[in-house]
């Protein structure tokens, strides 16, 4: 662990949170669409859609199914979006982490203050996103409230690892990549739009490591007051344990690129 | 044919096929530069395929049969001509929208290639042959899988292959003619939207018949449309009189953005 | 309390792999001096300076900044340097104003505060009616002065700075050094790496040359010259004649002769005595150009080679 070591202040992962609210604050209306109206279309094509030639899923309407599922994958592609172009940008072109570097800001500081520019950003999503499916009378459970919980642990979970990989490679041409191996694949195939059990037996088992499935499972359980495949404690610990690793890994990644 | 039409109204001196092929065979230089840029490439193909198998496959075992315009059909049937005809679209929209972009404002490719006797009109088709090459591929490769899958006969998956063609044509022209318009990177993010939209609503998941009349009026005159219907028709062994009219929409689509394109390029490229 | 250095460095080394960047060098800075690394580029300059900015960690040797050693106290050493780096690391989406506050609050510097100092050292580098505007459409030389305004945002000990006029055109560069010059005369500590020896001679006190992660010569600009060369250079061009053929024929003439590719130079305490003597000899050349001695003749002088090729 001693080369996993750096440390952080609060007084500089706040810094480095202020710069991403001060960038934010300029650049918002571009991320309306992505953020806020991409989900929301995507919601009406296939759950409304879609939805309209489906029965019963798990003994609810198809919409109300997906609604939660939705939900995951949105804080989980917002946070992988915003952990690859911005962060190598910021190694590459902006060199913005250069820039910290030449400060009392470590790494770590780094790290922590994106990540909770991540979750500011997810949270936000994810109440817009709620208000909107309650409207559609897909929410019903009040344990419903817990999911922007459970978005912000799914979207730790991804932003760490991301901004660990966007920090070693040097090419953007590796992000097309990773949405098209890791981000696309996770979506479709993780239990948002149709049962994971569905799934051939052989491939189950890639869907049950993505943070996804667990976050759709968690959410699913909270928007429609049923009890989720795994305990509890299973979908988060595993969240939880992913988000850790993740963590690790993006110090070392951020420390190994920033030295010499 | 069109394209030579708009050629002798555009250029004023003859186009040269050698010219044009020269363009594209940059592109084909450009493959060589590293396998990262081979697995993008490659990569664009799988994403129409994930749509198919997720919601064409998976969904589609909860929808079961879909009644379309009196026929009913499994829903992976309905769902795979609509992702060809994406497939199409982005092959031809990726290069000709993100690349020549790229292209023309940063890497000054196309001021290179002006300082030699390739014309700007040259730059336009050799580039869109280029689209056509990289969309084919997809496309060819995806109407096997679809024979494979058992979602198309032989005979009407190949019947559809030149109709995608034509839309990769017009997407390609169109990409063209929008990338000379666009002012930054934050178009982009537009376009894409864009070209979301279109994937989720143009006919692609359910039939534009379960919308409501105005939003049906407002999608059937979009170009996805058009290129999905055309596609699925003959993909499903449903020809008629209609498709020609898709064919045609596409056609002039192909004409017009070509033509716009090649005036613009003449306009930001040659001052 | 000016008897302890600000950076001391006994045996400092710095090594990539197989390559050494920095072989061993012993420096010292004193506060309120102007400090220069003058060298071409592979010197080892750079590398020097981010050790020293503590970015870097050395390979092998002591190494001391405001007391403080870079290993263990990186931080709280950061936190008193300002850095003006080779390459501009301007935040592009971010305005002028902003660039400077979003840096300070790096440092723990109060919102209030940061806005202050901003308001003060926008007006110091001649920006104050650009504070609102983005950074992209400034210069290079606007951008250079504001990256020096946001190295001085935390008030620090020592000053680095990278190669601060390269790119530059004449009339940007001396405007720079002209707040520069308002900097040291202020009392900020120095320390700058640059390749060119008019900024050398304009702006440092003290200077080491490097070559090859070695320190070649060290002094005053004024002492190296009169250690290294002569007062006076002669620069002979002839018209056809290769220079190298010609060394024969003015050996003797002022203290040395070196024949470079274009031209002869010939080092002597009265250029206009050697040009005589020249002339003397028969020689005619196309051009003569008799002027004071520089750094780039001590350098040339000490290594064999041209500072700018």
């Amino acid at each position: 662990m001693a080369v996993l070591a750096t440390r952080v202040t609060s007084r500089s992962t706040l810094a480095v949170l202020e710069r991403a609210l001060t960038l934010y604050r300029r650049l918002w209306r571009t991320s309306v669409l992505s953020s806020f109206v991409l989900p929301v279309m995507f919601l009406v094509s296939i759950g409304v859609g879609v939805g309209g030639h489906v029965g019963q899923v798990g003994g609810t309407d198809y919409l109300s199914w997906i609604v939660p599922g939705v939900l995951a994958s949105t804080a989980f592609q917002m946070a992988v979006g915003e952990c690859t172009y911005p962060v190598l940008g910021d190694f590459k072109w902006v060199r913005a982490y250069h820039a910290m570097r030449a400060t009392p800001v470590e790494p770590g500081d780094m790290v922590c203050g994106w990540l909770l520019y991540i979750l500011i950003r997810v949270e936000i999503s994810v109440a817009v996103f709620l208000v909107i499916t309650a409207s559609f009378g897909t929410l019903h459970s009040p344990l419903a409230l817990l999911t922007p919980l459970v978005c912000a642990l799914v979207a730790l979970a991804v932003a760490a690892p991301t901004m660990a990989f966007a920090a070693s490679v040097d090419q953007d041409s590796y992000f097309a990549l990773l949405f098209r191996f890791v981000l696309i694949p996770s979506t479709l195939f993780g239990g948002v739009f149709f049962p994971v059990d569905r799934l051939p037996a052989l491939i189950r088992p890639l869907a049950w490591l993505s943070p996804l499935w667990h976050g759709a499972e968690l959410n699913r359980a909270a928007t429609l007051g049923t009890a989720p495949p795994w305990p509890v404690a299973a979908h988060a610990g595993y969240l939880l344990v992913f988000a850790g690793a993740g963590i690790a890994w993006a110090f070392h990644a951020f420390r190994k690129r920033l030295q010499d | 044919m069109v394209t030579t039409m708009i050629a002798a109204r555009v250029a004023s001196d003859r186009l040269s096929p050698a010219r044009i092929g020269a363009v594209m065979g940059r592109n084909v230089g450009a493959l060589r530069s590293g396998p990262a840029y081979w697995l993008v490439l490659v990569s664009g193909f799988f994403e129409p395929l994930l749509y198919l198998l997720s919601i064409g496959v998976g969904v589609g075992a909860l929808v079961g049969d879909l009644p379309v315009g009196g026929r009913t059909l499994p829903y992976a049937t309905f769902v795979a001509p609509a992702m060809l005809a994406v497939s199409a679209m982005s092959g031809a929209l990726s290069e000709t929208t993100y690349n020549f972009f790229f292209k023309m404002k940063y890497m000054k490719t196309f001021d290179a290639i002006l300082a030699t006797p390739v014309r700007p009109f040259e730059i336009a088709l050799g580039e869109l042959g280029w689209a056509m090459v990289r969309g084919s591929v997809y496309t060819g490769a995806f109407v096997i899988v679809m024979i494979a899958l058992g979602l198309a006969t032989p005979l009407w998956a190949l019947a559809a292959f030149p109709a995608t063609m034509l839309v990769g044509l017009a997407f390609g022209s169109l990409g063209m003619a929008i990338s000379t318009l666009m002012r930054g990177w934050q178009d982009f993010d537009l376009l894409a939207s864009g070209q979301f939209a279109l994937f989720l609503f143009s006919g692609t998941f359910s039939p534009v018949a379960d919308y409501p009349l105005p939003v049906r009026v407002l999608v059937e005159a979009t170009p996805l449309y058009q290129s999905v219907e055309l596609v699925r028709g003959l993909a499903i062994g449903d020809p008629g009189w209609s498709l020609l009219a898709h064919a045609a929409y596409l056609v002039a689509m192909v004409a017009a953005g070509l033509l716009f394109a090649a005036r613009r390029l003449e306009r930001v490229l040659c001052v | 309390m000016s008897e302890q250095p600000l950076i001391r460095a006994r045996g400092l080394v710095k090594r990539f792999g197989d390559f050494t960047a920095v072989d061993g060098i012993d420096i010292d800075v004193a506060p309120g001096e102007a400090f220069g690394f003058l060298g071409p580029n592979g010197a080892g300059k750079s590398s020097t300076m981010r050790m020293i900015g503590c970015v870097s960690l050395p390979t092998a040797g002591e190494l001391r900044i405001l007391g403080m050693d870079p290993a263990r106290e990186g931080a709280a050493i950061r936190g008193r340097l300002g850095v003006c780096p080779q390459l501009d690391n301007l935040d592009p989406d971010l305005n002028v104003r902003e660039n400077l506050t979003t840096y300070a609050r790096y440092f723990g510097i109060s919102r209030p505060e940061a806005r202050r100092r901003a308001r003060e050292l926008l007006e110091f580098v001649q920006l104050a009616d650009r504070a609102g505007s983005k950074v992209e459409p400034l210069s290079g030389g606007m951008k250079r002065r504001l990256t020096i305004a946001r190295a001085m945002v935390n008030d620090p000990d020592i000053v680095l700075l990278d190669e601060p006029t390269t790119g530059l055109d004449p009339q940007a560069r001396h405007l720079l050094w002209e707040r520069l010059f308002q900097l040291k005369r202020r009392g900020t500590t120095l320390v700058l790496t640059t390749h060119y020896m008019d900024e050398a001679e304009q702006l440092c006190d003290r200077l080491v040359v490097m070559d090859g992660g070695r320190i070649v010569a060290q002094g005053s600009p004024r002492s190296l010259i009169a250690a290294h060369s002569t007062p006076e250079v002669v620069e002979l061009r002839f018209g056809d004649e290769r220079p190298a053929g010609l060394a024969g024929k003015l050996a003797g003439i002022g203290e040395r002769v070196d024949p470079l590719p274009d031209r002869v130079l010939v080092y002597a305490a009265d250029g206009d005595a050697a040009t005589a003597e020249v002339h003397r000899r028969g020689l005619t050349p196309s051009s003569v150009l008799v002027r004071r001695s520089t750094l780039e003749d001590v350098f040339l002088h000490l290594t064999g080679r041209t500072l700018v090729d």
